[in-house]
């Protein structure tokens, strides 16, 4: 009648299995929620197509053959960055705070799920998501907006794994955000002006060259400029680099940056996190 | 742990937050098979001991093992042995009937089928809807679905028939004595004392953090609270009288004063018996509050 005896009778794999169950069910559920989807999913989007027509008759620079580089182009990076904090941070934040005040957690505390198979659900989610957000951008920037894409097979290959990171650490940070609203009906109210400063100060809406050093130092803490920056390494033209600071895209400090803040949001997620706080 | 091992022993549990004394030294056994209501005002200490069953709320002191382990250490494989229906949630719902219960099944090592489950709650009709679409009693058939979903040797209630309609009550007793009869063993928290009657083996009574009865569900509150009453009304007051032979009491005062105005004969129902209980009890039921 031991513990372990019996903990042994569950089936091996179960944590991974159940994650990939959790996945489909959370993908589901995410775009049956037209508010989540709207102001998540789709916004980058929206912002996207709102500067390319207010700005449609100005010139952000020319590229190194002269040609011009259209509103579209200038900010497609910035919002595929947006998409990331989006579908990770606020996305996770705000669902998370949700599911703990609804009493969906306390559910799931009463059942075998394991605590890792709900984590793959819910990054697994941010996952799809991001995709497909990301490809919608492109699609539409491509197709509509006609912005040139790039045809370098070494630019896709930093594309994906500035995406695969940037989703990642997003997600996980979202994760460990969770717990700072005291309610599911405040976690809106807290989490969204946080996403939302982040926005302003990394790059996303204002270019990020126009901002005042001090300022651009303070954004240069937090991961979502980083992202935006190796976005931009990407997708705007190679003499833009000039721009950036240092005159240099810094795909190292991407890596490094962001790493360090998905390590710390893994370690604040492992501390942190608990089904229901016992005794609350 | 054998079958002759109670499936829940609760020994002298004690919860206090600060001064507060939520439960003050409970002890009860459930037996393998056996379905028990654990009847109670509010705030007198039923969901704290039905949570630190379910491994939901940490003992202050005392003893208390589930199925062979103690619940404030249980993991994954003791929970998957447990069926939990929480007093109801607000789930956002975003989900339909079938695709929950599936969802859920999937947790669970030997889990009842989607279909019985569906049929066992009423819910047949209502399957591929969406659940924030049902209506409150609706909602909690699907509670008490998930509940049941993994075949649960232990099934806990917690005033699971709020908000049903007189029909579904009825339907939902069908269903728990139907797990009765598999053998389920079943801790039952309600505020419906005909449930409790209906449904349950034994029960027991907690008012202010204490025990004040314990027994099977005919004999609780003793004998003596449990002697029909003969009520009548003599001018403008009404009198009452306790005896084992209300027949005759009838017959005589039929034989005193020709028709008798009001006359009722009352059998002490379990609701009767437990009001008079706490009526008793109101003194303990304030001491936490000092």
């Amino acid at each position: 009648m031991t513990t372990i005896a019996q903990t042994r009778n569950l089936p091996a794999g179960q944590t991974i299995r159940l994650g990939i169950s959790r996945v489909s069910y959370e993908v589901r559920t995410y775009f049956r929620q037209g508010d989540a989807v709207f102001f998540t999913f789709l916004f980058p989007l929206v912002m996207l197509t709102i500067f390319s027509v207010a700005f449609s008759e100005q010139s952000f620079g020319k590229d190194a053959a002269g040609t011009t580089v259209t509103a579209a182009h200038f900010y497609l990076p910035g919002m595929l960055a947006a998409g990331l904090l989006l579908s990770g941070l606020q996305n996770m934040a705000i669902d998370i705070a949700h599911e703990k005040s609804d009493g969906t957690l306390k559910r799931f505390a009463g059942t075998p799920l394991p605590v890792l198979s709900y984590f793959i659900g819910k990054i697994g989610q941010v996952f799809v998501t991001g995709a497909l957000q990301a490809t919608l951008l492109l699609v539409v920037a491509g197709l509509v907006f006609r912005v040139p894409l790039p045809t370098e097979p070494s630019q896709w290959v930093t594309f994906v794994w500035v995406f695969f990171l940037g989703v990642t650490t997003s997600a996980v940070l979202g994760i460990a955000l969770s717990g700072l609203p005291r309610s599911g009906k405040s976690a809106t109210a807290v989490i969204i002006p946080i996403a939302l400063v982040l926005q302003f100060i990394s790059g996303v809406y204002l270019g990020f060259s126009q901002l005042p050093v001090w300022l651009q130092n303070v954004a240069s803490i937090f991961p979502l400029k980083w992202m935006a920056q190796g976005m931009r390494s990407v997708f705007l033209p190679s003499n833009f680099e000039a721009l950036e600071p240092g005159a240099h895209w810094d795909l190292g400090g991407v890596a490094i940056v962001t790493g360090i803040w998905l390590v710390v949001g893994l370690i604040v997620c492992r501390v942190t996190f608990r089904w229901i706080r016992k005794d609350s | 742990m054998t079958s002759a091992d109670p499936v829940v022993s609760v020994h002298d549990l004690r919860k206090t937050y600060g001064p507060l004394a939520a439960l003050d030294g409970v002890s009860f056994d459930i037996q393998r098979g056996e379905t028990f209501a654990l009847l109670g005002p509010n705030g007198a200490g039923k969901s704290t001991t039905i949570e630190i069953l379910e491994g939901y709320r940490d003992r202050t002191s005392g003893e208390a093992s589930v199925l062979g382990i103690d619940p404030s250490a249980g993991g994954l494989a003791w929970k998957a042995r447990l069926g939990i229906v929480l007093q109801s949630t607000g789930e956002s719902g975003n989900v339909t009937v079938r695709e929950q219960l599936s969802h859920f099944a999937g947790f669970y090592p030997n889990p009842r089928s989607v279909d019985e489950v569906v049929v066992a709650v009423g819910l047949e009709d209502k399957e591929k809807t969406l659940i924030r679409k049902l209506s409150g009693g609706q909602r909690r058939r699907v509670d008490v679905a998930l509940g049941i979903i993994g075949r649960p040797e232990l099934l806990f209630l917690d005033e699971p028939t709020t908000g049903f309609d007189p029909e579904a009550r009825r339907q939902f007793w069908g269903l728990i004595r139907s797990l009765k009869n598999e053998g389920t063993t079943i801790l039952l928290t309600t505020h419906y004392l005909d449930e409790a009657a209906q449904l349950s083996d034994r029960a027991a009574v907690i008012a202010g953090g204490k025990l004040i009865a314990i027994g099977n569900i005919g004999e609780i509150g003793g004998v003596a609270a449990r002697i029909p009453i003969v009520r009548w009304r003599e001018g403008d007051a009404i009198r009452e009288q306790r005896t084992h032979t209300p027949t005759i009491v009838v017959a005589e005062l039929v034989k005193q004063h020709g028709e008798v105005p009001d006359l009722e004969i009352i059998r002490p129902s379990l609701e009767d018996v437990y009001l008079e209980m706490l009526g008793e009890n109101t003194t303990i039921e304030l001491e936490p509050a000092l």
